[in-house]
C-alpha cells in the first residue's frame, strides 16, 4: 500500500501563502503598450497609475514589464504626450 | 509552506521593482508625504503586488496603489468580501505586500476594530515593537452601503483608531452586477434591467459620506483615483487622526458601467467636473470644505459640465440619451445640480 499524505504536508487553511506574482496575467493582453521615448517625458503618470504595477521605474526609463501587464490602456490614455500607443499583440 | 520569492526586474536606481513591506522592530521613522513621482518611485513600493486577478481596467488596484503611497508605516489591511479581496487572494496566492486579513462581507469594521484593541492591549504591555501601527480597511460599496454599514457604524459610534477606505463602483461587480444602494439613480444593472416598463433603477443613491458625517467621527472625506494628489492628502489625514476616518472613493468599473478599459480614470474625472461626485472634506472644526477641482468648479462656476458629459461614456447609462427619454436626463441633472448647491451652502471655503 503506498504511503498516504498526513495532514502534516497539507497547506495551512487560510492563510495564502504564496505570492501572485507567481502567476502572470500578461497573457490576458489583447493590445500591448509600446513607449516611444523620444517622445516621454518622464512624468511617471502611467507608473502611477497602472492597476497592475506592469510599470516600472528602472531609475531612467520607465519600462513595460509585459509579464503582468493586462493591455488596460489606462497608460495610453493618460500619457499628456501620447508617447505610449496600443498595438495589437502580435 | 514555500516561500517564494519575488520577480526579479532589473532597476538602476532605487528599490527593487517588487518588494514586501518589511519593518525592522524599533523602527520610528515616519515615512513622508512624496509628491515628486519620480522620487516616490525611487523610493516607495505600492501595498499590492503585480499577478492579482481584477479586470483590466479595475480602479480598485489603483486606489490600493495610490493610498498604500500615502501610508505612514506599519501597516495592517483589512478587506470586506468584495471584488478585490476574491481576486487579489486566490488560494494560494496572495497580492498584499502588507499584513491582511479577511473576515467576512459584513464585519470588515468589526474586524478592524478587534485588530486595532489588540494592537492597543500588545503596546500596553509593551510587546508592540513599533511606535504606531495603522489599520487601513478597504471594502467595496455592497460591504459598506448595504451589508456592512452596520458594522462600520458601530466601530465609528466606539471611535476605534482606523481608516475605512470605501472604493464605490456603484453595484455588485464581484457576483454580476446586481445592482446595491450605492447604484445611481436610472442606471442599468442585471436586477435593475432598462427596457419598456423601467429605466433602471428607481432609487436614489444612499448618501454614504454624509451618513459618516453624521456619525461625528474625526475625519469624513470624498476622492477619486485621477485626482491622486487630492487623494494621498486624505489618506495621510485620515490615517493621522485619532479615531475612525472614511474616505469614499468613487471607482469606476469597466464591465459594469460598460466602459471602455482606457477610459477608467476619464469617468472618474468627469464625474466631478459634472458635480455628480463632489470632492470634499469634511472635520468637527472646520465642517465641510470643498477641495481640489470642486473647490475650482465653485470658484469659476464655467468650469461646471452637463451631466450628459458623464453620462455619454458609459453603456449603463446609454438609454437616457435617447430622445424619448430626455426628461430623465432632466431630472438626473435638477438632482445633482440641488446636491452641489446645497454642498456650496454647507462648505465654509466656498465662495458667496
Amino acid at each position: 500500500m503506498a504511503q498516504q499524505a498526513g495532514w502534516r504536508s497539507l497547506p495551512k487553511g487560510g492563510v495564502a501563502f504564496r505570492l501572485s506574482t507567481d502567476y502572470k496575467t500578461g497573457d490576458w493582453r489583447a493590445l500591448k503598450p509600446v513607449i516611444d521615448y523620444n517622445k516621454c517625458t518622464k512624468c511617471m503618470l502611467c507608473w502611477l497609475f497602472c492597476p497592475d504595477m506592469a510599470i516600472v521605474w528602472d531609475g531612467e526609463n520607465v519600462v513595460v514589464n509585459y509579464d503582468y501587464c493586462k493591455g488596460c490602456g489606462i497608460c495610453a490614455n493618460e500619457c499628456p504626450v501620447k508617447a505610449i500607443s496600443m498595438v495589437p499583440e502580435a | 509552506m514555500v516561500v517564494k520569492t519575488l520577480p526579479e526586474f532589473p532597476v538602476k536606481k532605487g528599490e527593487p521593482a517588487y518588494k514586501l513591506w518589511i519593518f525592522e522592530p524599533g523602527e520610528k521613522k515616519e515615512m513622508p508625504l512624496v509628491f515628486n513621482l519620480r522620487q516616490l518611485a525611487e523610493t516607495r513600493r505600492p501595498a499590492l503586488l503585480p499577478g492579482h486577478r481584477l479586470c483590466a481596467g479595475c480602479a480598485a488596484p489603483i486606489v490600493v496603489k495610490l493610498a498604500s503611497f500615502a501610508f505612514r508605516g506599519p501597516t495592517i489591511v483589512v478587506t470586506a468580501t468584495g471584488c478585490l479581496e476574491v481576486s487579489s487572494t486566490i488560494f494560494p496566492y496572495t497580492s498584499w505586500a502588507v499584513p491582511w486579513i479577511h473576515n467576512a462581507f459584513e464585519n470588515a469594521a468589526a474586524t478592524a476594530s478587534g485588530v486595532e484593541a489588540a494592537l492597543k492591549a500588545l503596546k500596553k504591555t509593551g510587546r508592540l515593537p513599533y511606535d504606531h501601527v495603522d489599520v487601513v480597511v478597504f471594502a467595496g460599496d455592497g460591504g459598506t452601503f448595504d451589508i456592512g454599514l452596520q458594522s462600520l457604524s458601530g466601530a465609528a459610534e466606539r471611535g476605534h483608531d482606523f481608516l475605512y477606505i470605501l472604493y464605490d463602483n456603484e453595484a455588485y461587480m464581484n457576483t454580476g452586477i446586481q445592482r446595491s444602494a450605492g447604484t445611481p439613480k436610472y442606471a442599468w444593472t442585471t436586477t435593475s434591467p432598462v427596457g419598456s416598463v423601467l429605466p433602471g433603477k428607481m432609487e436614489n443613491k444612499k448618501p454614504i459620506a454624509e451618513i459618516m458625517v453624521a456619525h461625528r467621527i474625526p475625519y469624513v472625506a470624498t476622492a477619486t483615483p485621477a485626482h491622486w494628489m487630492d487623494f494621498m492628502k486624505k489618506v495621510r489625514k485620515g490615517i493621522e487622526v485619532e479615531g475612525p476616518a472614511f474616505i469614499h472613493t468613487l471607482s469606476s468599473c469597466d464591465r459594469g458601467w460598460r466602459h471602455d478599459t482606457a477610459l477608467t480614470l476619464e469617468v472618474t474625472r468627469r464625474a466631478v467636473d459634472t458635480c455628480y461626485f463632489p470632492l470634499w472634506e469634511w472635520t468637527p472644526q472646520s465642517g465641510y470644505m470643498l477641495t481640489d477641482r470642486s473647490l475650482a468648479i465653485a470658484r469659476n462656476p464655467k468650469l461646471k459640465q452637463p451631466i450628459e458629459k458623464y453620462l455619454e461614456l458609459q453603456g449603463r447609462f446609454r438609454h437616457l440619451l435617447k430622445p424619448e427619454n430626455k426628461h430623465l436626463v432632466k431630472e438626473l441633472q435638477e438632482l445633482v445640480d440641488a446636491a452641489w448647491e446645497e454642498l456650496l451652502r454647507k462648505a465654509s471655503n466656498a465662495p458667496r
